[in-house]
């Protein structure tokens, strides 16, 4: 079965306490529904990109380590955490993305197919 | 140095492979792989102690990777051969909405149906799209590649998704129609004509989906639209405004079967946008001349139009229905905002909008939308 990833994209800010329990509570009743039809294999929230760092090899395999404070694309929409969604096809996979709560709370799920189904 | 070990291993790893599988065409690829991979990686970090080991173990597990994804497609499509039972019915519903998927770019929808479905070439599509025959061939192959790496799905959509899906599919059509009457009249050199290309999509949706009012609402519309072809251009290759065309070189004959279709589609009683623009465009065609136009029931379908599709481009139309209703003393303040002068409006003004708001978005200035759009 293919393997997609639906990567959240959001943007960052202060949610207050309210706002952060209504997306939590949304993600949990995605994460049941989803779960129960079979669909999740797997998925992380990931802390703020200003916990991030980038990291660079300068010079090929083996050169010099360059570490960057901060995520790879300075944007104002960040990755804040993904979903790996089992699906038969695309148009699965985005009938579950659109399901997915930052969909409709001003961010946006880019759907990628992994490529591990190709040899499956 | 590096290349003489490289040639000489190779050529040992080469014989090793074809005995191994007997696919000289397999063996070479492999190597090829294994010889990048070395020269990438042994640049770097100096030659290995068995170089040949190396080249051989690299090689191996890239025959086996294509191996492995050559049995199985291969498997699948000799399963799906033998079981094939000809005259099954039409494949190409499922055809028109891959290539229709939303997942794809517009621009590829388009190159995909015209090639897929309509049956162009890629150097066709490119001479009628005035752009390079590898832009569309690019276009097209990394449209294909998406259907093929996303899986995107080869059927008909389920019932939920089907009315969106149509519609998507009804609007690339319709792109493809517009795109020919629109855009370069006079220039075209191709065997092609978008216009009658997307007469012809109409007509092949409207056999597949008989049930599918707004199928036959587009239709119509564009067999209406097409019947004027003749008499939209003056000897010169400028447009010639709706009112100021000479009606007997009308193709009276599209005309009729757009009014049979919108007829048929209009008792279904689901009118979407393309049987409502249909309608008004049927309405034009049914008056003998420009004076005898009835507006009420055009300005009644604008109406209709402007509350479920409030777009700009109906809501210039539709004022220019209202003056002539109500006079122009009611409809200038409603389109004063669209720009229209003080000298009133004329039936130029709307088309002359949505010819540049078509050229705006296309980005494809035409000899004859330039010269409409400096007049």
């Amino acid at each position: 079965m293919p393997v997609y990833a639906a990567l959240i994209y959001a943007e960052e800010g202060e949610a207050t306490p309210e706002e952060w329990a209504a997306i939590m509570a949304d993600h949990n009743e995605f994460s049941e529904r989803a779960g129960a039809a079979g669909v999740v294999a797997g998925g992380e929230a990931l802390q703020d990109s200003n916990t991030a760092t980038t990291v660079h090899v300068q010079g090929g395999k083996g050169g010099e380590v360059i570490h960057t404070d901060g995520p790879f694309a300075e944007t104002k929409e960040v990755l804040g955490g993904f979903y790996l969604l089992k699906c038969q096809d695309l148009d699965e996979a985005l009938s579950w993305a659109a399901q997915i709560p930052e969909a409709w709370n001003g961010g946006r799920i880019e759907v990628r197919p992994c490529i591990g189904f190709t040899q499956e | 140095m590096l290349e003489d070990i490289l040639r000489d291993e190779g050529g040992r790893v080469l014989a090793t492979l074809i005995r191994l599988t007997g696919d000289i065409d397999l063996a070479e690829e492999a190597l090829q792989d294994a010889l990048v991979a070395a020269l990438q990686s042994w640049t770097r970090e100096g030659i290995p102690q068995n170089p040949g080991a190396w080249l051989t173990t690299v090689a191996r597990n890239r025959a086996l990777d294509h191996l492995r994804r050559e049995a199985k497609r291969r498997q699948k499509e000799t399963e799906a051969l033998l079981s094939f039972v000809p005259g099954h019915g039409d494949d190409r519903l499922q055809l028109i909405f891959t290539c229709c998927h939303p997942a794809l770019s517009l621009e590829a929808r388009v190159a995909l149906t015209l090639r897929l479905v309509a049956g162009l070439t890629t150097a066709d599509i490119g001479r009628l799209f005035l752009q390079p025959e590898t832009t569309v061939a690019q276009r097209i192959t990394r449209a294909k590649k998406k259907i093929s790496v996303a899986r995107i799905p080869y059927r008909i959509p389920s019932d939920h998704e089907l009315p969106d899906r149509m519609r998507g599919v009804l609007a690339v059509v319709y792109l493809i129609f517009t795109s020919g009457h629109h855009a370069h009249e006079g220039s075209l050199d191709s065997r092609f004509d978008l216009a009658e290309e997307g007469v012809r999509l109409g007509r092949m949706l409207v056999a597949l989906m008989p049930d599918d009012a707004e199928a036959h609402g587009l239709l119509a519309l564009m067999l209406s639209t097409h019947a004027r072809r003749r008499a939209r251009l003056d000897a010169h290759g400028n447009q010639v405004l709706t009112a100021h065309q000479d009606r007997s070189i009308w193709d009276l004959e599209a005309a009729a079967e757009a009014s049979r279709l919108l007829e048929r589609a209009l008792r279904r009683r689901r009118a979407g946008p393309y049987q409502i623009q249909a309608a008004i465009s049927c309405l034009h065609s049914l008056a003998p001349c420009d004076v005898e136009i009835d507006w009420p029931p055009i300005l009644a379908l604008y109406d209709l139009l402007s509350s479920r599709h409030p777009t700009p481009v109906v809501a210039v139309n539709r004022a220019v229905a209202l003056s002539k209703v109500a006079g122009p003393e009611v409809a200038l303040p409603l389109s004063s905002a669209f720009g229209a002068s003080k000298s009133g409006i004329s039936f130029g003004q709307p088309e002359r909008i949505s010819c540049a708001s078509l050229l705006a978005r296309k980005k494809l200035p035409t000899p004859t939308d330039r010269r409409l759009l400096s007049r």
